[in-house]
């Protein structure tokens, strides 16, 4: 039996062999080779239905990064292997469906291989038993069906949708992952198993309302749950096989399965029923109520997929009550609930695989899925025809299909909240009262817009110009549709058979501590109760609008496209992009001025408010010299020159006073007994000197600034506070000093190194690393100085060359 | 006396700061070399201006002003030397290029 860590490696594994060696492929087409991964493994997992039907369960356990307690734990549980079995049994059926379908499709490596990295991180979410593995195997998922989605790349509406699918999913994905984090933080593991076992010691901890917010917010973006249903209708610009495997039988269960597998986590937390259920009720009446809008039967399928996934939702939802304290006695009838959204699980993926199949074909043979342009088609195409009306009666929940089954449940559940004893959870007695409503209301729109796919397709006048390419496509492409039509009638007659080894087992693995009689079996005929009258009300309402259909479609103006949510998500990136591109260009203007002007300005901000919010402010001049005439003379006339530059009225006025400051803190240096310094300062101020009269030749006359009023007013607040706060901070420090300098050590530097003059042994010997780079940046400069000067652009070089 | 040299220290950088905040290039070049200044005159303030000897060893005398600043400060002129001429050298570069010493015409446009 194959282990379970190779089951989700095999694909990737499969993938880079594909990539690596197989990329010239050509002699048969590539995916018959795919084709025999996802028989393995289904195959593989078959094996284990009986042994995890008798309680078993498997664990694995692989070392990924052990330090942070990451590893590559897997857990195969009747849950997981419903998924399991899902993923890659309609994924042997898509692939073979795919190699008919892209039969001419020159990209069909990338396609495959794409295929196979989402066939592996489904897998590898569905079995992991890790949160932050889980996390990766879920953003791979996005990551694929963004590939997948923009398979077409050339195409606009490809592009968008897969940007759409990626910004909704990711950023779910992100609420998802902090809510893991808290969760963490909460349990102090990682394992799913572990919280389970453990989930009554946190049961009243406040961080525990945000953990289900972010959880669910992940769940909800991958399952298409209202409002973030938008991205799913535009998936379906994937390529049909895609539209199948992903948007109807597997990644957006993804949500789901996460609402499942927490469910014996947060299950009795009320916050956790509420929104589970109305999120999910609602999804399922906006779902139905707009695909019967669609024209486009790709995006009226997406729809009728947002709208089913709400139903199953609904449905963990009301199950989820079974874990509140207060209802634990009445739990088997929420269990049944549980049973219910399983069951639906596994028959939607079976009917709305078919439906996309069949719809793919009509598209591929015909050349339009525009249901004004189709019609009359069931005598042309028969085989098509009796698939997509059995999947199209089954999604409307008729019988003798097992959509029929599945909504009955459905009903059933619903009733039931409302004879529960609910009143205790804040107003739910009310909300009880217009859950079945609500659901029933949406059955009504779900069978019409079933009726549409088969009658407007199929009936009425034929409208197709080119009668030859109305017939039935190649027999392979009809064999996975044929398969999944089967499987429709099949689960009908004989539910039990799924029923009790498969999802039972799933039970067993949310609710431990229930036994199979507890959940009773499925029974195709339950007596004429109030679920049977809800479905022929069902029927005959439904027929009733289906026939007045043209008038109903009024309705829809109450609801113009410019309120939706797709007109939200785009107005949002639009505006999005819009005011962060005038935030941007507010402060990046590109002057010089206004860059320095917000740094000398933060700094002053920043310094001054430190300084006055710890009151680091300090005076005193204790301990000062004393100040001498010389000194005075100096500080006036530095003083006048620095004003001087300011007003003066030619460059050569502002070089020689720029010149005379030199000087005169050169004078300062002699004062305060500094040779050194003052030699090096006399030498380089010349120097510096001479360079400005250099540049004279060749700098522009000196222009008297007039700025703008305002500029200047803030030009000189932004200089005199600069001013300020450097004295400020200068006098705060000079006054708070606290150890003695350490000057003293280099006093012995005539015993140390032998040489008199202490600041010359602190730059070669002391401190001569300091002095070692200083001369590297001459020498960079001089090397700068001279490049500056030699070289010219090479554009110019060019242009002397042409000349 | 600290006190005072703080001040014109201060003095000194309010003016740098605003021949900064100028259009011409020349004017930010002398700003540059005012802000330097203002800086040597504020290493120099916090090494105390106490009256000692000049920092070359004489035998019997004991007091001498802090060498380290003095170093720090020699080190800092060097460096501001090299920045500065390289800073004039590339005003010359780009007078010469654009034929303009208005930083409001050098502006560079990020569409461009």
């Amino acid at each position: 039996m194959l282990p379970i860590h190779l089951a989700i490696i095999f694909p990737f594994l499969t993938a880079l062999i594909i990539l690596l060696f197989l990329r010239r492929f050509k002699k048969i087409h590539l995916g018959w080779l795919v084709l025999i991964v996802p028989t393995i493994l289904f195959i593989q997992l078959s094996t284990y239905i009986p042994k995890i039907a008798s309680g078993q369960t498997f664990r694995n356990e692989m070392s990924w990064i052990p330090t942070f307690d990451i590893n590559f734990l897997t857990n195969m549980d009747g849950l997981s292997l419903i998924f399991g079995l899902l993923i890659t049994g309609i994924g042997t059926l898509v692939i073979l469906y795919s190699i008919y379908y892209l039969a001419t499709d020159p990209n069909v490596v990338q396609f495959y291989i794409y295929l196979l990295l989402f066939m592996g991180s489904m897998l590898g979410v569905v079995f992991s038993d890790h949160l932050m593995v889980l996390y990766v195997f879920w953003e791979l998922t996005s990551i694929s069906s963004f590939l997948l989605i923009a398979y077409w790349y050339q195409r606009k509406g490809s592009r968008y949708g897969a940007k759409k699918a990626l910004h909704i999913t990711v950023i779910g994905g992100f609420f998802m992952l902090v809510g893991f984090l808290m969760l963490h933080h909460l349990t102090g593991t990682f394992q799913i198993s572990e919280m389970i076992t453990q989930a009554d010691t946190w049961k009243n901890d406040p961080l525990l309302t945000w953990i289900i917010v972010f959880v669910l917010i992940g769940a909800f973006t991958k399952s298409a749950q209202f409002p973030f249903h938008i991205w799913l209708p535009d998936a379906m610009e994937a390529p049909t096989p895609i539209s199948a495997y992903l948007h109807s039988a597997t990644m957006v269960k993804a949500g789901i399965y996460i609402v499942a597998r927490f469910t014996p986590i947060f299950g009795g937390e009320t916050i956790w029923f509420l929104l589970v259920s109305i999120i999910g009720l609602l999804t399922l009446f906006w779902g139905a109520f707009t695909a019967i809008r669609q024209t486009d039967l790709k995006a009226l399928l997406a729809y009728s997929t947002v709208s089913q996934l709400g139903l199953i939702m609904t449905l963990f939802g009301v199950g989820s009550l079974s874990f509140h304290p207060q209802f634990s006695l009445e739990g088997t009838l929420y269990t049944q609930a549980i049973f219910a959204a399983l069951f639906h699980l596994m028959n939607h993926s079976t009917f709305k695989g078919a439906l996309f199949m069949i719809v793919g074909i009509i598209d591929y043979q015909i050349g339009t899925r525009d249901l004004r342009r189709l019609g009359g088609l069931a005598s042309f195409m028969p085989i098509s025809f009796t698939i997509a009306m059995i999947g199209s009666f089954s999604m409307a929940g008729l019988p003798p299909f097992n959509g029929f089954l599945s909504k009955e449940m459905f009903f059933t559940s619903m009733l039931q909240l409302k004879e529960m004893n609910i009143a205790s959870i804040t107003s739910l007695q009310t909300m009880a009262t217009f859950f079945p409503i609500i659901a029933w209301l949406a059955s009504v729109f779900t069978f019409i817009y079933c009726m549409m796919i088969v009658f407007q397709t199929f009936f009425g006048p034929f409208k197709i110009q080119n009668e030859e390419e109305a017939k039935e496509p190649s027999f392979g492409m009809l064999i996975p549709p044929i398969i999944l039509g089967s499987l429709v009638v099949f689960v009908f007659f004989f539910p039990n058979i799924l029923g009790d080894h498969i999802i039972k087992p799933a039970i067993y693995s949310i609710y431990p501590n229930v036994t199979a009689d507890m959940i009773g079996s499925i029974s195709q005929w339950h007596g004429f109760n109030t679920e049977l009258k809800m479905t022929i009300g069902i029927i005959v309402l439904g027929t009733i609008i289906y026939v007045y259909l043209t008038y109903f479609k009024k309705v829809y103006i109450v609801f113009p496209r410019a309120l939706s949510f797709d007109a939200l998500y785009n107005n949002t990136l639009d505006k999005l992009d819009i005011y962060a591109n005038k935030i941007t260009n507010f402060y990046m203007t590109g002057y010089l001025r206004d860059y320095i002007a917000f740094i000398f300005s933060f700094f002053t901000v920043l310094l001054l408010g430190v300084f006055f919010y710890v009151d680091a402010f300090a005076f005193s001049i204790e301990g000062d010299a004393t100040i001498n005439i010389f000194a005075w003379i100096l500080v006036g006339s530095i003083i006048i020159a620095g004003m001087t530059i300011l007003f003066a009225s030619s460059r050569m006025t502002a070089i020689i006073v720029n010149g005379y400051i030199g000087f005169a803190i050169a004078m300062f240096f002699v004062l305060f007994r500094a040779p050194d310094l003052a030699l090096t300062q006399l030498v380089v101020e010349t120097v510096t000197t001479a360079l400005f009269l250099l540049c004279f030749y060749f700098l522009p006359e000196w222009e008297k600034e007039k700025p703008a009023r305002k500029t200047k007013i803030t030009n000189i607040i932004i200089a005199i506070s600069v001013g300020v706060t450097f004295t400020l901070i200068a006098l705060s420090v000079k006054s708070g000093r606290l150890f003695e300098s350490i000057s003293t050590y280099f006093e012995k530097s005539e015993e140390l190194t032998g040489a008199k003059n202490i600041v010359n042994t602190v730059l070669g010997d002391f401190r001569a690393f300091d002095t070692m780079l200083e001369v590297i940046v001459l020498f960079i400069a001089g090397i700068g100085v001279y490049t500056l000067i030699k070289y010219k652009d090479k554009v110019e070089v060019k242009h002397d060359e042409n000349e | 006396m600290e006190f005072i040299i703080a001040i014109l220290a201060g003095v000194l950088f309010a003016t740098g700061v605003y021949n900064l905040l100028q259009k011409q290039l020349l004017r930010i070049a002398i700003g540059t070399g005012l802000i330097s200044h203002a800086a040597h005159l504020f290493i120099l303030t916090m090494g105390k201006l106490k009256r000692g000897q000049p920092p070359i060893i004489v035998d019997n005398i004991t007091n001498y002003t802090d060498p380290l600043p003095h170093a720090l400060i020699l080190t800092s002129i060097v460096i501001s030397f090299g920045v500065t001429s390289v800073v004039l050298v590339l005003a010359y570069r780009t007078i010469n290029e654009n034929k303009t010493d208005n930083m409001e015409q050098l502006r560079g446009n990020e569409y461009e």
